[in-house]
């Protein structure tokens, strides 16, 4: 399959990256082009330009710093799945990093180009909502931050303006425990249903937890009566499954649904998944 | 449109002016001339594109050439030593681990990613880092028995 034509542009930078988007209106950025590329071929995706930002270095890569990671917006799902920084300081994150599509597709994807996305289906999205990230925006006027709740608007639409180029996603490091569990799809990969937690313990009594659900929804749905049940509750067995009972109804109205899994389906596996991701994340919390 | 690119393939380099629309697996099919590299599913899934860009596995149908300018690419033909074959191959051969050889190349290079990132994989690490590659003919039993038998080899050739 050939995609329409497009004019090819490469950046080098930031600032170049900037310049051309400027100079094309209507211009697609391309990252490692594990969704792009898709779409160019089915020609979903028709743009006059593509400006490659991959090999821009100062995008790339993991830093630690102020209790916080920065991971580079092109920094790949390989990179981050393999990285003792975010094994250590937010596992859920390097967990679902290592369940996305297979070897090869980790080898080009970026985190950047995941979020940008905003696939219902992907995974980097329930987890970075559970852990409070923010997303560092480069736009026309100046850089701004973006928090994870006000960066996922819908069903592939962001906060993201057409000027706008993520550089950076910044995730909360330490404390506590998380993990990432997911239903797969078993051609695709892609999570039918995906269950993000994130856990702090003191005295073996639970401080904070928070909880988020990807896959069933449009956007990634944050399990407030999930977290309710577990403040302050000592994290036994039993006290997880009764509040991971409770997420089918976090998820709202108006649920996903296809040939391969009904909206109904996914509630209903959902508190399985929650459960899984809890255990995860209080065993981790210690 | 055209952008000049240069990609080595297989320790070949190869300059051509493409269309930036062009694929990575059309440019070594059609310009580097290395039919190994087949297309199957042509969406991404199936794993049958599979090269080495600059020795980390890669779905060539997913990759714009544009996008390897500069870099080496190795594919089935560049893995072996002249006619010396890389043991991923002498095993894929004695242990069975291929039928109407389609899924083959492909299934080699993501068993040497594999080998490159865990040099002593389970079955279920074997299973779980061919994943992204479908065989239509084997039902997998001997490819996994191959890429073990090539484990063993290349730990002993140590
Ligand atoms: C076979 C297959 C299986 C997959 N399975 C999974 C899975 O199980 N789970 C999962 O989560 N994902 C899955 N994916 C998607 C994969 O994670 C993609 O790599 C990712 O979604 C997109 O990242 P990319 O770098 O390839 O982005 P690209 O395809 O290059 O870009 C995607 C979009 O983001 C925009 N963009 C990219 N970078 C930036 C930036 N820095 N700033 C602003 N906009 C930007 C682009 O303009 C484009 O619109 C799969 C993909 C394939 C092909
Ligand atoms: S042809 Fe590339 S993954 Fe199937
Ligand atoms: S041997 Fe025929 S598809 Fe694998």
């Amino acid at each position: 399959m050939f995609a329409a034509n497009f004019e090819y542009h490469r950046a080098g930078s930031v600032a170049e990256a900037r310049q051309l988007l400027a100079a094309h209106p209507g211009a697609k950025l391309l990252a490692g082009g594990h969704s792009l590329i898709p779409l160019l071929k089915l020609r979903l995706a028709a743009p006059e330009a593509v400006i490659d930002i991959g090999r821009i270095g100062e995008l790339r890569g993991i830093s630690n710093g102020g209790g916080a990671l920065r991971i580079g917006a092109l920094t790949t799902h390989a990179e981050i799945a393999s990285s003792d920084a975010v094994k250590s300081g937010a596992a859920a994150l390097a967990e679902a990093a290592g369940l996305i599509g297979d070897p090869a597709v980790r080898n080009r994807g970026t985190i950047g180009g995941n979020v940008a996305h905003a696939d219902p289906a992907s995974d980097l999205p329930t987890v970075l909502i559970a852990l409070d990230a923010t997303f560092t925006v480069n736009s026309p006027d100046g850089e701004r931050s973006v928090s994870a709740a006000d960066f996922f608007q819908g069903m592939m639409a962001t906060a993201l303006g057409e000027h706008d180029i993520l550089t950076a996603v910044n995730v909360p490091a330490g404390g506590g425990g998380s993990a990432y569990v997911k239903f797969s799809h078993p051609a695709s990969r892609y999570a039918v249903v995906g269950a993000a937690a994130s856990l702090t313990v003191a005295g073996g009594t639970c401080t904070s937890a928070s909880v988020a659900v990807g896959g069933a929804t449009a956007v990634p749905a944050r399990c407030a009566s999930v977290e309710a049940a577990l403040a302050g509750q000592a994290l036994s067995a039993d006290v997880i499954a009764a509040a991971a009972a409770a997420a089918g109804g976090d998820l709202g109205d108006d649920l996903l649904g296809d040939v391969f899994a009904s909206g109904d389906y996914r509630r209903a596996v959902t508190p399985v998944y929650v459960q899984r991701a809890l255990a995860a994340a209080a065993e981790r919390a210690g | 449109m055209t952008v000049p690119v240069r990609i080595t393939v297989n320790g070949r380099p190869v300059e051509r002016d493409v269309e930036p629309r062009l694929l990575l697996v059309h440019f070594i099919r059609v310009f580097a001339e290395q039919t190994g590299t087949k297309i199957g599913c042509d969406t991404s899934q199936c794993g049958a594109c599979t090269v080495l860009i600059d020795g980390v596995s890669a779905k060539s149908c997913t990759t714009l050439a544009v996008q390897a300018d500069g870099s080496s690419v190795t594919t089935i033909e560049g893995l072996s030593d002249g006619e010396q074959l890389h043991p991923l191959q002498e095993s894929f051969w004695n242990k069975h681990g291929l039928q109407c050889g389609f899924c083959t190349p492909g299934m080699i290079l993501a068993s040497h990613e594999l080998l490159r990132t865990n040099a002593s994989p389970s079955e279920a690490e074997i299973r779980h880092g061919l994943e992204g590659n479908m065989c239509r003919c084997t039902g997998y039993q001997n490819i996994v028995r191959a890429v073990r038998d090539a484990a063993e080899t290349m730990a002993t050739a140590k």
